[in-house]
């Protein structure tokens, strides 16, 4: 019964949030919106026995994937109200559409639910925790696939990197091969000039 | 009693949330990725609450490959917004036009 409450709250919370996500006029909002929804769909995985899976969601996203979206709408100088001029030239279109969709669904759905029941729905005993169980399936069965998702990652930091980074043109930064080569002989010059002359560089 | 028809239900509605949001703000790139964000969510939620109800542990591994994928395009995403940005000083996709495609 209160599993029952609770899913309700957290599944109600994360659709308005997400509605508030795509309509809210300030995109700074948008990403604490968006934020709301995530903790919210990290609850409904608690619910479902992920814990996991839940609270990487926290983490990843709200931790590195929210707030990345928040320095970025705040580093980037726009004039959003000008930026937001189509909503209401694309908005009977895009409900069209979400409409369609919604259809395919329910319809999906439907169809699914007149054809055989879910087979083997039975819940598993909570023999051992979930990281336990999760841990020992991907160190094991997906090692290669796991691999491979660490790899992506490595390759989306470096890609940002490459991609942000610029050489600044107005930087006065030491030569170190320069000053490595330079030697005595070329760097210091005995002179001596004659009264009233000046020294040549 | 939570069924996995429940879960489905708010997974779907997330999943035409974010199609919906990618339809309404087109020409802003930010809200773009938020809606494939929304996107990724929902199909998490469905991989999760598919292996909850299923008793299959796989399900969670993929929901966290769909994670891992959702942390880099995010990145990525924001990485060319932000050279764009510097580029043309702005973020309309009608802006982006410069391959004429």
């Amino acid at each position: 019964m209160i599993a029952l409450i609770a899913f309700y709250l957290f599944a109600a919370v994360t659709i308005a949030s997400a509605v508030l996500v795509i309509f809210s006029r300030n995109p700074v909002h948008s990403v604490l919106w968006l934020i709301l929804a995530f903790f919210n769909a990290a609850g409904l995985m608690l619910i479902a026995g992920a814990e996991f899976i839940a609270l990487l969601l926290v983490i990843v996203y709200v931790g590195a994937v929210a707030v990345l979206f928040l320095f970025v709408v705040m580093m980037l100088d726009i004039d959003f109200a000008e930026l937001r001029s189509g909503f209401t030239k694309n908005l009977p279109f895009g409900i069209i559409v979400a409409f369609v969709l919604l259809a395919e669904v329910v319809f999906a759905i439907s169809a699914h639910r007149s054809g055989p029941a879910l087979s083997g729905a039975t819940p598993p005993e909570a023999v051992q925790p979930n990281i336990v169980a999760l841990g020992q399936v991907l160190y094991s069965r997906f090692l290669f696939p796991f691999e491979i998702a660490g790899l992506i990652l490595l390759v989306a930091m470096i890609g940002a990197i490459v991609l942000t980074h610029r050489k600044r043109g107005d930087l006065r930064t030491p030569k170190v091969p320069r000053q490595i080569a330079r030697r005595p002989g070329e760097a210091v010059k005995l002179s001596k000039p004659a009264v009233g002359e000046g020294v040549e560089l | 009693m939570i069924t996995l028809s429940h879960y489905l239900t708010v997974a779907a509605i997330l999943f035409v949330l974010g199609v919906l949001g990618i339809f309404i703000n087109r020409r802003n790139v930010i809200l773009i990725l938020m809606a494939i964000e929304l996107i990724l969510l929902a199909v998490n939620i469905n991989l999760v609450a598919f292996s909850a109800f299923l008793g299959d542990i796989v399900g969670q591994i993929m929901a966290m490959f769909v994670l891992t994928v959702a942390a880099a395009e995010a990145a990525i995403g924001l990485a060319i917004l932000v050279i764009f940005f510097r580029r043309r000083g702005s973020i309309a996709v009608d802006d982006v036009n410069r391959m004429h495609g």
